[in-house]
């Protein structure tokens, strides 16, 4: 069985701790890789008129940036190892927003590293593993 | 020939407080009269009533704008209320378009340019004048004024200009051009440039040097008197740090904290009235017996009637097109869904929160009545009601807030400020639209205006300057007398797409996402 798994990538150490465990478990079962890349995004919150003026020009340059800075990199460096690997960038609220890329790519598991909060920190703002293993459609597996 | 301008100037109502310093006073006096002798034929026209009557032909203008589009529009504010609120919430946005400007987003700017001291102060002058009865005439106004917001805003949409590099600019000035070319109607360029001229004016003046007046005043009635020039400084470097150094920070707490004190507004009066559940019924029946017998204030029901519409659109500014500049930026495939979202605009900012602060200066017993007739007593002069403590315009809605709570008086100086604050924002985007409009873009044209605008930051705060103030009000009427021409060359394009869209929804090719 072909088995997808969706990485949440955002270029930090622990990220890439998660998709090294997800590229040798695609490896191992003979699966895909889907790198997935969320920017924080609500939209509801408030922009003064320039802002507003300039979003769209704004977004192209944060899309262009995210590509360039943070997936393309991955892709070329994974490009030889054997695993298909392919990508996902996104607006919106990081953990509904990676719940639909799962469910739209059809995919058997997610996999997140770990932020390393506890405490305090995480009552005040939440985490993203908390969250994604109430809402996930598929298994989670958080790696540290 | 100078003292009949200076009258004329004077007796336009505005909530001005006094607050020249003494050492600027010959100074002060100098501008006022210069100012006052160049400018007052222009203050006492746009202001001027009908003969023979007290009422500004202004107000009718706006008034009767907002009665005939409600009426072409087949009571759109109504009928559409629904999926107005249907497209706040993002229903039938595509998930795609994330990281664009949202319909929320577009509604929030542009009501923080409007949510104000209209709110706070003129409501308070309303009610202390026309008594509870200008309530209802307010709320009424407000109602129709949704339908105005609807025209110009679908417009502002339509006829917007999208930049090669993404950047959008809309307004009244590109739907007069573009929008007046397509129709084969001439002066369209013309309007434009009448238009951008009273919209600087506009910025210069109700935009700025009257929101930092108040500043200043609602600032020294907190920690006592002190020159005027100094919160001039302060404010004015705070926003040629935004406006110029880009310095986003600043701007983005203030657009955060704005949405958070109006809300806090609206709920400490919600606390109010519920304290004095049993006075609400009595309030509104205040309301309705004032707007149509008057109740002893002076003008009767037409003293109430003039208050109530007048306040409604000094504050909504629902005509006037500088909303068509704040939600041209939306992403949107539709011009007409970012009609139907600017008009909760004129709901929220007149028919919500108007009301809230009639409703608690009325509730709360500012107005003094004798017992024995149900008459207001009127002051010396008989022209507004008596009020305890002998408060009026902003103080009268502190007043009535601190009854109930003592300490609001320092929430409400900290509001109005912030309140004053985003609209300088606001109409220094406006008024930079309408400047780039004329004279093009470039780092040094939009600098310039800048600076000036800074500028009058400064001169703003820092002394009464009376019929300058006056002056500028009289020019964000006058962007109204320019636009609603246009609004009604234009409004058969509105009416084509509103009969399109609404087809298209109805058959299900226009569906929500979620």
């Amino acid at each position: 069985m072909s088995r997808k798994i969706v990485v949440g990538y955002d270029g930090s150490q622990s990220a890439q701790a998660a998709l090294d465990f997800s590229v040798s478990l695609a490896k191992a079962e003979g699966g895909s890789v889907v790198v997935a890349h969320v920017l924080e995004w609500s939209p509801y919150s408030f922009l003064t008129p320039q802002e507003l003026e300039e979003r769209h020009k704004r977004r192209g340059e944060e899309l262009e940036r995210a590509e360039t800075a943070v997936l393309k990199p991955i892709v070329d460096k994974l490009s030889g190892s054997g695993v298909t690997v392919s990508t996902a960038l996104k607006y919106g609220h990081i953990t509904d927003t990676l719940c639909k890329i799962a469910k739209d790519e059809g995919a058997d598991q997610i996999v997140i590293g770990r932020t390393g909060h506890s405490g305090l920190a995480t009552r005040i703002f939440g985490s993203v593993a908390g969250s994604l293993a109430q809402a996930a459609p598929v298994p989670v597996t958080i790696v540290p | 020939m100078k003292n009949l301008f200076r009258a004329a100037a004077i007796a336009v109502p505005a909530t001005l407080a006094a607050s020249a310093p003494a050492m600027a006073q010959s100074l002060d006096q100098t501008i006022n009269d210069g100012f006052a002798s160049a400018t007052g034929w222009f203050v006492s026209f746009i202001f001027s009533p009908f003969p023979g009557t007290t009422f500004p032909w202004i107000v009718a203008w706006l008034v009767i704008a907002a009665t005939i589009f409600t009426v072409y529009f087949g009571l759109i504010q109504f009928r559409a209320f629904p999926h107005s609120i249907s497209l706040v919430k993002g229903d039938y946005s595509d998930p795609n378009d994330a990281g664009e400007v949202s319909h929320f987003q577009a509604l929030a700017t542009a009501l923080s340019g409007t949510v104000g001291l209209g709110n706070i102060a003129g409501v308070a002058v309303a009610v202390g004048i026309g008594g509870p009865g200008a309530t209802f005439w307010m709320i009424l106004a407000g109602l129709m004024g949704m339908a105005s917001k609807f025209t110009e805003c679908t417009l502002g949409v339509k006829y917007r200009n999208e930049y090669e590099d993404g950047t959008v600019s809309g307004g009244p000035m590109y739907y007069m051009t573009k929008g007046f070319a397509e129709r084969g109607l001439p002066l369209g360029r013309f309007m434009a440039i009448l238009f951008s001229v009273f919209c600087i004016l506009g910025a210069l003046g109700g935009g700025n040097m009257f929101q930092a007046n108040q500043a200043h005043a609602q600032i020294t009635n907190v920690v006592g008197e002190f020159p005027g020039w100094i919160t001039g400084i302060v404010f004015a470097g705070i926003v040629f740090a935004v406006i110029v150094g880009g310095l986003k920070s600043i701007a983005k707490v203030t657009e955060k904290v704005v949405p958070i004190m109006g809300v806090l507004y609206v709920l400490t009066a919600l606390v109010i009235l519920l304290m004095n559940a049993n006075m609400i019924g009595w309030a509104f029946g205040e309301i309705f017996r004032g707007a149509f017998t008057g109740a002893g204030v002076a003008g009767g029901m037409v003293g109430a009637l003039i208050q109530g519409f007048k306040r409604a659109a000094f504050s909504n500014e629902a005509g006037v097109g500088s909303a068509a500049i704040a939600h041209s930026a939306v992403k949107t495939k539709e011009p007409i869904t970012e009609g139907f979202v600017s008009l909760l605009e004129p709901f929220i900012d007149t028919v919500v929160i108007c009301t809230m602060t009639a409703l608690v200066i009325i509730i709360t017993g500012q107005l003094v009545m004798d017992a024995n007739t149900g008459m207001y007593l009127l002051d010396e002069g008989a022209s507004t009601i008596q009020t305890v403590g002998d408060n009026k315009g902003v103080a009268l809605t502190s007043a009535a807030f601190s009854s109930a709570f003592p300490f609001f008086k320092y929430i409400l100086a900290i509001a109005v400020i912030l309140f004053a604050f985003s609209t300088m924002i606001s109409w220094s985007y406006y008024g930079l639209k309408a400047w780039t409009f004329l004279f093009g873009e470039g780092q040094t044209k939009e600098l310039i205006f800048k600076v000036i605008f800074c500028i009058f930051v400064i001169i703003g705060a820092s002394a009464s300057l009376g019929p300058v103030i006056d002056f500028s009000d009289a020019a964000i009427f006058a962007m109204a007398v320019v636009n609603i021409v246009a609004l009604y060359c234009l409004m058969p394009i509105v009416k084509r797409e509103l009969e399109s869209y609404m087809s298209r929804l109805k058959s299900g090719e226009i569906a929500k996402y979620h």
